[in-house]
């Protein structure tokens, strides 16, 4: 009896936690719509999306954030580019050929790549990479787009690596036994049966590290320097969404133009991030009916 | 075993609660200061030395940027502002709706040193030629009789008082009809040690920064006044003397007339004891500015 009443309790101490989580998120979408939609029916949906200056503090304010969206999805698409290959690649070799002792030590390496707090390596990446970048590419300037991608590369690769890890590993053994008795070679094995029936998970993986890239504010503000500009090239430098919102958030005063247009930054990056996550359900979904 | 385990974890987060509001207490017992990157190693010394006389205040200092400092007193967020520029008028406009007055104070004097990498050969720009470079209208240091690279052009962020200084007198050069901006080629760069720290490392860059922030790693550009031919560097005896063309004067801003601790604050930084803080740190003291205008009216 007793236990029955602790049941019971603890389910809905646990129903409560999941509820409050979805109203949180509601609650900020709201939010986000509210303050978003002052500032489009002020300044223009428009004008906002494919403006090309911003000038926020100037007389009047231009607020175009054109550039800006080039600039994160630059980033975060050389980042990809870096970060998926390489994320997977670790993934199968610690998964399926590092030899036991080998695979311990590159796990918990991994684990320890996911512990380094952002700025950290966006510091470092501003005192090594940067002049590093400059004088090999023999460009301008070190602070470019493609600084940030290797910085961010960085923060994506340990959540990739670890849940594609995770997918390749429940692949049931008498799928490889099954490929293994049909004569397929062992690189056969991993490229045909191995990654496809681990296929779903390892979306996910890239999804969530593209996630955490897009989001990711102090490394890119420190390293791809900042200049509200659409780049010609990879090796120019650039100004993300979420670097915007944080170097400018402080000098706004609440309920003003500026301030609006920031929320309204956020509804654009909360758009990218749920068109993102919406194609990889799709995809995801996609190869699980196969 | 459960349940000591329950009441360990009970005891432990009741004691985290405790520790929290504990320590927010304490912090509105002090004085916030935010605002201007630029001076915000001058007023941190001042707090130091203001709390050695005065042992009894919690002073916290934040830079961000003089818009922050302005936007935190408006929010009331912080006790003073510090400023290296003037309010602009839509903030107090918007600031009267808050029912908030700012109250201004002169602490001193600054010149924004324009820097150079230490391999450029360029050593002094008319203001004229600085204006085109920031807005990449001369795009090479081959068109200034430099080396054939390019230009790369470091900024402020917008909501520092060093970019707006900067834009009203060298890319707008002082008219206020002008609509000129800043090339958006710029590089915002977050703080003034950013500035400094890259052309350190990149023979390409120009930058401005308050000359508190110049060292021996980076060269300083003799800059010359408008339509004229006569450079001079940016020294504190030209600041002083009114040569250099980009000075400008430091603020601390309160919220009307300030009491109890604040006030007391504000007057040391203006004593001869507070002033001398200012010389230390590489800025012009506003005694010196005083005498100055003194000389000038008799």
């Amino acid at each position: 009896m007793n236990n029955k009443l602790i049941d019971s309790i603890i389910e809905k101490i646990i129903f409560l936690c999941g509820i409050i989580a979805i109203v949180f998120v509601i609650l900020i979408f709201g939010f986000l719509l509210k303050e978003g939609f002052y500032f489009f029916k002020e300044y223009g949906v428009f004008k906002f999306i494919f403006g090309k200056y911003w000038y926020p503090s100037s007389n009047p304010a231009v607020f175009g954030v054109f550039s800006l969206i080039i600039g994160s999805l630059l980033v975060t698409l050389g980042a990809a580019i870096i970060a998926v290959p390489l994320g997977i690649a670790t993934a199968l070799f610690i998964a399926e050929l590092a030899p036991k002792g080998i695979r311990d030590i590159l796990k918990s390496i991994v684990e320890l790549m996911a512990a380094i707090p952002s700025v950290v390596l966006g510091f470092v990446g501003m005192v090594t990479l940067v002049p590093l970048i400059r004088t090999t590419f023999d460009i301008p300037t070190g602070l470019t787009a493609f600084s940030g991608s290797i910085v961010l590369a960085f923060m994506a690769m340990p959540t990739i690596v670890s849940i594609s890890e995770d997918a390749i590993r429940s692949v049931p053994w008498s799928y490889k036994e099954g490929a293994y008795a049909l004569g397929a070679t062992r690189w056969q094995t991993i490229r045909r049966v191995v990654l496809k029936a681990a296929m779903p998970g390892i979306i996910a993986a890239v999804m969530l590290g593209i996630g955490r890239v897009i989001g990711e504010t102090m490394a890119v503000l420190m390293v791809t320097g900042n200049a509200a500009n659409i780049p010609s090239s990879i090796f120019d430098p650039v100004r993300t969404l979420t670097a915007t919102i944080a170097a400018e958030m402080g000098e706004t005063v609440r309920g003003g133009l500026h301030y609006r247009a920031l929320f309204a930054i956020g509804l654009v990056l909360f758009s990218i991030t749920f068109i993102i996550n919406f194609i990889a359900d799709l995809v995801s979904n996609k190869n699980k009916k196969r | 075993m459960h349940k000591t385990k329950f009441y360990t974890a009970l005891i432990i987060s009741l004691f985290i609660i405790t520790a929290c509001s504990g320590s927010h207490g304490n912090s509105s017992a002090g004085m916030q200061i935010k605002g201007s990157d630029t001076i915000v190693n001058l007023v941190q010394v001042w707090a130091e030395k203001f709390n050695n006389i005065n042992n009894t205040t919690n002073i916290g200092v934040t830079g961000g940027g003089t818009g922050t400092g302005f936007a935190a007193l408006l929010n009331a967020t912080c006790d003073i502002a510090m400023a290296s520029r003037q309010v602009e008028e839509i903030e107090t406009n918007l600031a009267k709706q808050k029912g908030i007055t700012y109250k201004e104070y002169i602490v001193g004097l600054d010149g924004l040193a324009v820097l150079v990498n230490k391999d450029n050969p360029i050593d002094k720009l008319t203001i004229e030629q600085l204006r085109d470079i920031f807005m990449a209208k001369i795009t090479n240091w081959k068109e200034l009789g430099g080396e054939d690279r390019k230009i790369v052009i470091l900024s402020r962020e917008s909501n520092s008082g060093t970019h707006m200084f900067f834009k009203d007198n060298v890319i707008r050069l002082n008219n206020p009809d002008s609509k000129d901006e800043f090339s958006p080629k710029a590089l915002l760069m977050p703080s003034s040690q950013a500035i400094v720290d890259e052309i350190y490392q990149n023979p390409n860059a120009i930058g401005y920064v308050g000359i508190g922030f110049m060292n021996e790693q980076t060269k300083p550009v003799a800059i010359s006044d408008i339509g004229k031919e006569e450079f001079f560097l940016p020294t504190i005896e030209n600041v002083m003397h009114g040569k250099y063309p980009i000075s400008r004067p430091l603020y601390l801003y309160t919220n009307g007339e300030p009491k109890g601790v604040v006030k007391e604050f504000i007057d040391y930084t203006l004593s001869t004891e507070g002033q001398k803080v200012v010389a230390e740190t590489d800025f012009v003291p506003r005694t010196t500015v005083e005498k100055l205008e003194r000389q000038l009216k008799s």
